[in-house]
This record gives structure tokens, sequence and C-alpha cells, in this order.
């Protein structure tokens, strides 16, 4: 490489590390959003109001005003803890597993996904405190000295949850955070009101990019992914060991874990493409967020939808092979039985939809994507409520059989958590870099430009 | 005012010098040439980790992954004890037979502890190696290192540097195809370095005001009111429901609790048997004990220990009206508001009382003498009767009426 050649590539390496910078801070320092950003958000707001209406309404009655009875005491509360668990699994796949795997196309969307896992996880950790018809009392669950002398019951996998969803979303947010400093950095030293200045500078901790402190972040990165790649795993298993580990038919299986698991990298998928599809519209990432990177989730989304699909059958067939006669029940009963309508409408949306993306056009076609994530995310609240309902619905004993029905406070706690986990995100998509700078950079073929081999 | 002159003072001192570089591979070059030249206190900055600056700047490997190790292996630890403490020592939870002490339940907790302290520790031993957050430092007052973090690359030596030399320093980074190199000067005034007062307001008021609910529960822990405790949240403290013995709007006689139908009769409550349950014969009291009440010695000695339990504190072991309470309502003149002394039951007159009017004494009371009907069942008030027969029998007697006629001389 000549001296005119090497000085040409070093210019366009710093046009495209500034153009990035420009692109990714521009939304942040621009003083007006985007026409549909206000919109959006008056909307996710009036949203969350129902939810806060539907909380005061709760907490003075209590949780009688749900659907929830005797036989059906889970119900849409728990289906919507795990239907939000599982959605936030994704930002953690994509920051931490794809990290160790060095996918490069994974820093366009990374930072977006973690932000959607935190607020994900927010909004699947309300669930179970509000079911639990006291709140107040939620710090029961934790391990902490108290008049009484008593203690969690270590045994219990719902004590299992409160470890796995809290230190999730603890070391959810500390890698989302850590990833967020360099960037606050940017964003601090570019911009010119005092206030931003001193806001982004608090929060970009005095980082300077300096290569001996670089050493010891991409170490610590490195071991965040680390660490990060299990805990994701075992998030989702010990959710489903809350229905594995009990006897009730259809829930007591093995194949719950890896099965969640797959499931909840599914939706997860399913919600980064929802929300990043029109973002990087709205925003104009395209440059950043390709087509190939779209492509890519599509693709992640077909492999999980068919592990999906093919756990279906084999907890089908095991229902069968297994000669069980309350477990043959319970899954003719699902197929067949009263909530036949809600089997056929998670195969319908979890099986099939997602073999649309055998197609290259489809995964090209930016709204047949985004239409088809959101069945697929339909698809997978149906499935958790297939477990549970089903199967609570139909236990061994039938003086205890019922037929369930929500009331219309589980559909405004259920869509009013939508207006929570849609505020934070516009809320975030305005006054955050979206996109990890560093990270796009530091991936890009420009990072090593002038570099002597 | 000599301290706040010497706070204010403001000197303009060297920091070193900084030098930019085209690309990350000029950077790592220019790494090379600095760290062969031989200089120790230089650093470079780049808005992304350069691959390749490590070797050429001589970093040493961090001991960061030692310290996520060391706080894994304590959440491990941690968090086996606390589970076997809670669930086995403290609190022992038998779940249907099941070992107390048993690893596989514990794998899920002991799991997510081990990588939460991990993290934990990862996240701000990072930051503390790095010697952040940090509130100042010289090269962020110089306007072109502000791109350092979006798509500038610098070498910045210190001047501390014992090989640092103005000029020597400048050829060395030049040589190295710097394309531009500037002095970084600073303030070495306090007032400069320090947290903007703002911050630092925010910082303690924002402290203080997360103290206060704690201050009030202590407060409210440590003293004693007259008023009823506060209730953040009721629960089910009040309900609305009618209480035992109170009013309530509802009935026309305007009492909660209501009474049975007349004539009801709960289950073995007929008690028709006048003798047994009344102590009357034909309308007159009983002078016979009725059938039921068999007269051994058990039923005396069940007599004499319900005597004792219920009587005896005022009418003495022996009946004689002098016990314990009776003994102390006179010494404090109890009679003078209104207390009757209890009878010395051996006395002729109470001797010759029927079995059935000692009965019904018992079963009502009288003067003051409460009722003990419902304490005491009926077969135990026949058998208090009978011993106190006894009692009387014992208090009267004399050798020639009561003691068989083998036994008098030994008495003698």
């Amino acid at each position: 490489m000549s001296s005119a050649e090497s000085a040409t590539a070093a210019a366009e390496a710093r046009e495209f590390f500034k153009g990035i910078s420009d692109s990714v801070c521009g939304v942040v320092e621009s003083d007006t959003a985007p026409k549909i950003w206000l919109p959006a958000f008056g909307a996710a707001v009036g949203v969350l109001g129902m939810l806060v209406v539907t909380l005061y309404i709760l907490f003075t009655t209590g949780v009688g005003i749900w659907g929830n009875n005797n036989t059906e005491a889970w119900a849409w509360p728990i289906v919507n803890f795990v239907f939000w668990v599982g959605i936030g699994h994704a930002g953690t796949l994509i920051s931490a597993v794809l990290f160790l795997m060095r996918q490069k196309w994974r820093t366009s969307i990374n930072r977006a996904a973690e932000a959607m896992t935190i607020f994900a996880v927010v909004c699947a950790g309300l669930f179970p405190v509000i079911h639990t018809g006291r709140p107040w009392l939620a710090y029961w669950l934790l391990p902490i000295p108290n008049d009484m002398a008593i203690w969690p019951q270590f045994r219990s996998p719902l004590a299992w949850d409160v470890f796995a969803v809290s230190t999730y979303m603890t070391c959810s947010i500390l890698f989302w955070y850590m990833g967020l400093v360099p960037d606050f950095a940017t964003l601090r030293d570019r911009t010119a009101s005092k206030l931003k200045h001193t806001i982004y500078g608090i929060l970009a901790l005095g980082w300077r990019g300096s290569a001996r402190q670089w050493h010891r972040y991409e170490r610590a990165y490195l071991i965040m992914a680390a660490l990060c790649t299990p805990l994701v795993f075992s998030v989702h298993s010990v959710v489903s060991f809350d229905f594995a580990v009990g006897q009730l038919p259809g829930w007591h299986t093995t194949i719950f874990p890896p099965y969640f698991v797959a499931g909840a990298i599914f939706s997860g998928f399913a919600m980064v493409l929802t929300l990043m599809v029109p973002a990087r519209a709205i925003f104009n990432m395209k440059h950043i967020i390709t087509d190939l990177h779209v492509e890519n989730m599509c693709k992640v989304i077909l492999a999980t939808g068919s592990m999906v699909g093919f756990a279906y059958g084999t907890e089908f067939f095991i229902a069968w092979y297994s000669g069980n006669e309350y477990e043959g029940f319970t899954f003719l009963n699902r197929a067949f039985g009263p909530f036949a309508w809600a089997y056929w409408t998670m195969i319908t949306c979890n099986v099939i939809v997602p073999q649309f993306f055998w197609f290259k056009k489809i995964r090209t076609s930016p709204f047949i994507i985004v239409g088809l994530c959101i069945l697929v995310n339909v698809g997978m609240w149906f499935e958790r409520f297939v477990i549970i309902v089903t199967s609570l619905t139909r236990s061994f004993m039938p003086g205890s059989w019922h037929y369930y029905s929500p009331t219309m406070y589980d559909a405004t706690t259920f869509i009013g958590s939508f207006g929570l986990f849609f505020t934070l995100f516009l809320l975030f998509l305005r006054y955050m870099p979206m996109i990890a700078m560093f990270e796009v950079k530091g991936a890009s073929h420009h990072a090593h430009a002038g570099v002597k081999h | 005012m000599s301290h706040e002159k010497e706070t204010d003072q403001v000197e303009d001192k060297l920091y070193g010098l900084l030098a930019e570089y085209e690309s990350p591979g000029a950077l790592i070059e220019a790494a090379k040439a600095v760290r062969t030249a031989g200089y120790t206190k230089f650093d470079c900055h780049s808005p992304f980790p350069v691959h390749g600056i490590d070797p050429a700047m001589g970093i040493k490997p961090t001991i960061l992954p030692m310290l996520t190790f060391g706080a894994g292996a304590t959440g491990l630890g941690l968090a086996i004890l606390m589970q076997t403490w809670m669930n086995n020592w403290t609190y022992p939870f038998n779940i249907g037979g099941k070992p107390l002490i048993s690893l596989p339940m514990q794998i899920p907790i002991a799991f997510e502890v081990t990588v939460l302290l991990a993290a934990f520790a990862t996240f701000f031993g990072m930051w503390g190696l790095n010697k952040l957050p940090q509130v100042w430092h010289p090269l962020f007052g110089n306007d072109r290192f502000l791109t350092a973090t979006s798509h500038g690359f610098f070498v910045a030596i210190e001047a501390d540097d014992p090989k640092f030399d103005d000029e020597k320093t400048k050829a060395t980074l030049e040589a190295a195809g710097a394309t531009a190199i500037e002095e970084v000067r600073y303030q070495t005034s306090k007032a400069h370095r320090a947290l903007p007062k703002g911050v630092i307001a925010m910082i303690v008021v924002s402290t203080c005001v997360a103290l206060v609910p704690f201050a009030y529960i202590y407060k409210k822990r440590s003293s004693k009111s007259p008023h009823p405790h506060y209730h953040i949240n009721p629960n089910m403290d009040f309900q609305a429901k009618n209480k035992a013995q109170t009013a309530s709007d509802i009935f026309p006689d305007g009492r909660a609790e209501r009474l049975p139908v007349d004539g009801t009769v709960a289950r073995g409550e007929l008690k028709a048997d006048d003798h047994f349950y009344r102590g009357l014969q034909a309308g007159q009291w009983a002078t016979e004990f009725p059938a039921e009440i068999p007269m051994t010695q058990e039923t005396m000695d069940r007599g004499q220990n319900r005597f004792e339990i219920y009587c005896s504190p005022c009418h003495g072991l022996g009946g004689d009206g002098q016990g314990m309470i009776a003994q102390r309502a006179d010494r404090v003149g109890a009679s003078a508001t209104g207390w009757v002394a209890p009878s010395n039951m051996t006395q002729a007159s109470f001797a010759t009382q029927p079995h059935g009017q000692l009965f019904n004494t018992i079963t009502y009371g009288i003067r003051s003498m409460p009722a003990y009907g419902p304490q005491i069942k009926e077969a135990d008030r026949w058998a208090i009767v009978l011993y106190v027969r006894a009692l009387q029998r014992s208090a009267n007697a004399t050798v020639q009426t009561d003691v068989p006629a083998d036994k008098r001389p030994a008495i003698r």
C-alpha cells in the first residue's frame, strides 16, 4: 500500500467514524424529534396511564377484579410475566452470545436490544408482584432478616425465580450501562449545551478513551458477555421450572427448559424486529442497521420458530408414548378441548408464520417482516396461555375443572404494560445513543485503516 | 481568608504534549515509537479499542479476571451457606421428609448468586482499576482532544515522565507521523477540579432526603405513643363487621349480637333433670344427691380437688371462711366498700342447709360470691357439695358420734 493510498484510507476511515457519531448523536442532539415520535410517545403515555389507573383499582380493591379463580389461580398475570421475560432474552442473546460468537453484525442492534431487554424485564417483574395481591409485602420474597425469624423456602422454584429474574435484571443493566459509557462520552464531547454537558458528563464517568482504560474495559466486556450467556439460558430455564417442577399434567416435563429458552429467543427477536425495522426508517439508520442485519434476524426467528414447532411435536409424541393417561388427556384437551381455539392460534402463529422467512423476498420486505413478527409474539403469548390455562383448568380432579374467562381489568393490565414498555423505549430512542457507536466503529473494516501487517 | 486565597490560586501548569494521528494504524506506530524512545508516562486515546495497541504500548494484562473469579467463588460459597443456614439451621423446612441439606436444590440460586457477585466485581472492579469516575482531567481542557471520543486518535505524553523534554518529545511525536501537536496546560486551582457546586448540593440533598424515611422509622420504633399504630396499608385490620358486645343500627333493639329464637335448645342443653341440674326435688331443695353422682372415694377426691381450686381462695382449705382473699380483705378493710366476708361453712346453719341449696349457691353465687355455674360442670358442683359436707362433719365432729368405738382409745 502506497502512502497516498493509506492517506486516502485514513481519511475515509475518519469520515466513516465521524459519520457514525453524527447520525447516532444527531438523533439525541436534535431539538426536534421525528414527526411520528411525539404522537407515539403521547399514545404510549396514555396507555401507561391506563395501567396506572388499573393498578390503583387493583390495589384498592384486590385481585378479584381479574378473572383469576380458585382453579385458575395463575391466569393472565403469569402468562404476561412469562411473555415479557421471554421477550427480554433477545437483548442479552444479541449482546452476549453473538459477541462471544464474534458476530460483528450484532453491533448495529445490540444497544437497542439490550434496552428492550431491560424494559421487558421491568414489565415482567411487575406481574408476579401485583399477582401476589399485596405487592407492598413483595420484600418477603427476599431473604431479609425479620421479626418473624422466617426465611424463603429455597426448594421452591418460585424462590429460584426471584433470584434468577433479579440477577438477570441487575446484570442486564450493568452490561447495558457499561456499553453506554463510551457513547455518553461522545455525546458529552460533542454537545454545546451546558446542561447536556453536565448530564452526559456525569453519565460518562470521565471516560476519555485511553488505551489503558480500553484494555480493562474490553476485558470486562468479554467477562460480562461470558457471565450473561449462561445467565440468559438459566433465567428462562428457571422460569420453566415454575411449571416443570410442579406435577400437573402438561407441565411436568423435562423438555420445558430448552423449549422455553428457544421460545424466548424466538419471541425476543420478533420483538427486536418489530421495534427496529420502523425505528431504522424513522431515524435514518438504514446504513447502520442494514438489510443484511434484518435478514440475519429473520433467519434466527426461522430457526428458533422451527425449534419451538419441533418441541410442540415432541410434547405431543411423549404424551402418547409415555402411556400416561393424564398426560395424554391433557394434550388431546389442548388441541380439541374448550381452549382449542387458543391452541390452534398458537400453532398457526408459532409454527406456520415463521416458515415464510424461508423466502428472501419476505426477509427484505419491512412491512411483511413487522406483520409476521407481531403474529409471532401473538403466538408466543398464546403459548403461555395454553400452557397455564389448559393445564390448570383440567387438573387431576374433575371436581375442580372450570372454564376461565378474563375480565376487562386483565386486558387493561396487559395492554397497559405495553404502555410502560413503549414509554421507556421511546424515551431511550430519543435521549440515549440507540446504536453502540464505539462498537460499530470498532467492528468495521475502517478500524484497521493504516494498520501495517 | 488566607485559606480561601490558597484554594483560588491559579497557576498555569504544563500537563504534557498531545499529538493527533490520522488513523488507528498510525496510532499503533506512534505508540511503538514513543515506547521505544523510553517513555513510560504516556497514553493513547481512541474512539474505540484499537486492536494491536496493547502490545505496542506494552500494556500488561489486567488482574480483572482474578477479581471476577474471586467474587464468583465468594458468591457460590455464600449462596450455599445462606441456603443451608436459612433452610436447615435457623428455620428448618421439612418438605415431605426430604433431607434438609441437599445440594441439587441449591444449584439454581447458587448459580445466580455466583453470576451476580462476579458481574458486580467485573463492573465495579473495571471502573475502579480505571480510576473512574473521574471528575476532572487536564486533557478535557483541550478542544482538539474532544474528538477522541468520536473520530480522533491521540497520544499524550505527560510532563512528569523522566524522559520528558519539550523539544525532544515533540520531535519524537512528529517523527511518528503526528498531524498536530499541542501543549496541554492546566490550572492547579482546586476550585477548578472540584465537582460543580450544583452537583455537590444535589448529592447532599438527595442523600439527606433518602435518609428521612429511615430516620422516621427509627424515631417511631424507639418512641412511645398513645395513638394507635399508623397503618401505611390497612391490609385487613379494619373490617366492616360487627364485633361481640357492640351496638348496631341494623336491628330495632340496637344489639349487634342476636339472641336465639325463643324456645331454642342447643344440643345437650335441654337439662330436663331438675334434681341434677338445679338441685330441686319436687320444687324443694334436694336433700339427697342425684343418682348420677356415685358416693365413692373418687367423687370425694374430685370434690376436694375442685374445692381447693375454686373455693379455698376465699373459704379457706377447711371451709372456715379464712382463705387468703378473706384475710387480705379484712386487712385492707374491704367491708367498708361493700365487701361481704365469705361464710364460715362449718357453722351449724350451713351444715343443716339441704344439698340442693348449696348446689344452687355454687351455681348462681350469693352476695359477694360470683356464679360458678359457667365454670364448674354440674357433676363437679355435686362433688364439691359432697366434700363440703365432709368438711362440715369433720369440723363439728365429737369422739362419741364420729369415731368408731375401737379407734377411740388411740385418740385419747
